[in-house]
């Protein structure tokens, strides 16, 4: 547990429901990233707007962190090429077939105590834990 | 509608910011929490506990209120029930999450980097949107 980083992990997790709190609050939304991108994609004008600029938010928060807050801690992205394509072609297909993805049944779902979240997110969970399982010790692939 | 954009962007914003100071963006992050035959990270536990910390009051205050602050309704989903195409759904997902450490907001906030990774992983999950909803359309 040497990488285990529990105070950025709370501040950056009460952020997160922040977030989605007050989305909820000032637009009477949830913070779905897969519901707000395939909604986005389904080009629904009346909506196209808050999607949009939610997703721009997204992208900017790395931003206001580095210039503002206290820096970026440089990532690590072990998969190569054709797995993160595989990865998010699942990614994509999985999320809208199961109408959510980690923020839409894990934060928002499990927050309106969803059992239809919470099983979906203890799958989603499993199904991941599985799939690090084979790739790093049975099958070793993928530069690991 | 120009207050509910401002509010969409801000929330996108403190969404984002929070999967950085977190580390979510991280996918070696994620990975060091799913694998929990090596290294074991709970840090994505404490992320989630953070989360829920304020969600879950948050959501049941909203609930009975009814009425965002910008006048428009809560649109609370109500659904509860568990079918086939959840599980499914959530195993191809799982799947996925697990090859590349990316799930939906961290693999779009990580386009911020300006790296080519977090790119192929978007763009490969929009075309798996796109596909999804053309299928289920031509099944309408």
């Amino acid at each position: 547990m040497e990488t285990f980083t529990p105070v950025p992990a709370l501040i950056g997790g009460l952020m997160i429901g922040l977030a989605s709190a007050l989305l909820m609050w000032s637009s009477g939304r949830i913070a779905g990233i897969s519901g707000i991108l395939g909604g986005l994609l389904s080009f629904d004008r009346a909506q196209f707007g808050w999607r949009a600029a939610f997703l721009v938010g997204l992208i900017g928060g790395p931003f206001l962190v580095s210039e503002f807050g206290p820096g970026i801690v440089p990532v690590t992205i072990d998969a190569d090429i054709p797995m993160l394509v595989a990865a998010g072609l699942l990614v994509g297909v999985g999320t809208r077939l199961g109408s959510g993805c980690t923020s839409g049944h894990g934060v928002c779902g499990i927050g309106r105590l969803s059992m239809r979240s919470v099983i979906a997110t203890v799958v989603f969970m499993g199904a991941a834990g599985l799939t690090v399982y084979m790739v790093r010790h049975v099958l070793v692939m993928g530069g690991v | 509608m120009m207050p509910i954009l401002l509010w969409s962007l801000f929330s996108g914003l403190v969404f984002g910011a929070g999967l950085t100071v977190s580390r979510m963006i991280d996918p070696s992050k994620v990975i060091g929490f799913l694998d929990v035959a090596g290294d074991w990270d709970p840090s994505l536990a404490v992320v989630m506990i953070g989360a829920l910390a304020v969600t879950i009051p948050a959501f049941a205050l909203l609930r009975k209120s009814g009425k965002a602050f910008l006048g428009v309704e809560i649109r609370m989903p109500d659904r509860n029930d568990v079918d086939l195409r959840l599980i499914l759904g959530a195993v191809l997902f799982g799947i996925g999450w697990g090859l590349g450490g990316f799930c939906p907001g961290p693999g779009i906030s990580a386009l911020a980097f300006g790296l080519t990774k977090p790119l192929v992983f978007v763009g490969a999950m929009v075309v798996g949107m796109l596909g999804f909803q053309l299928l289920a359309k031509n099944n309408n």
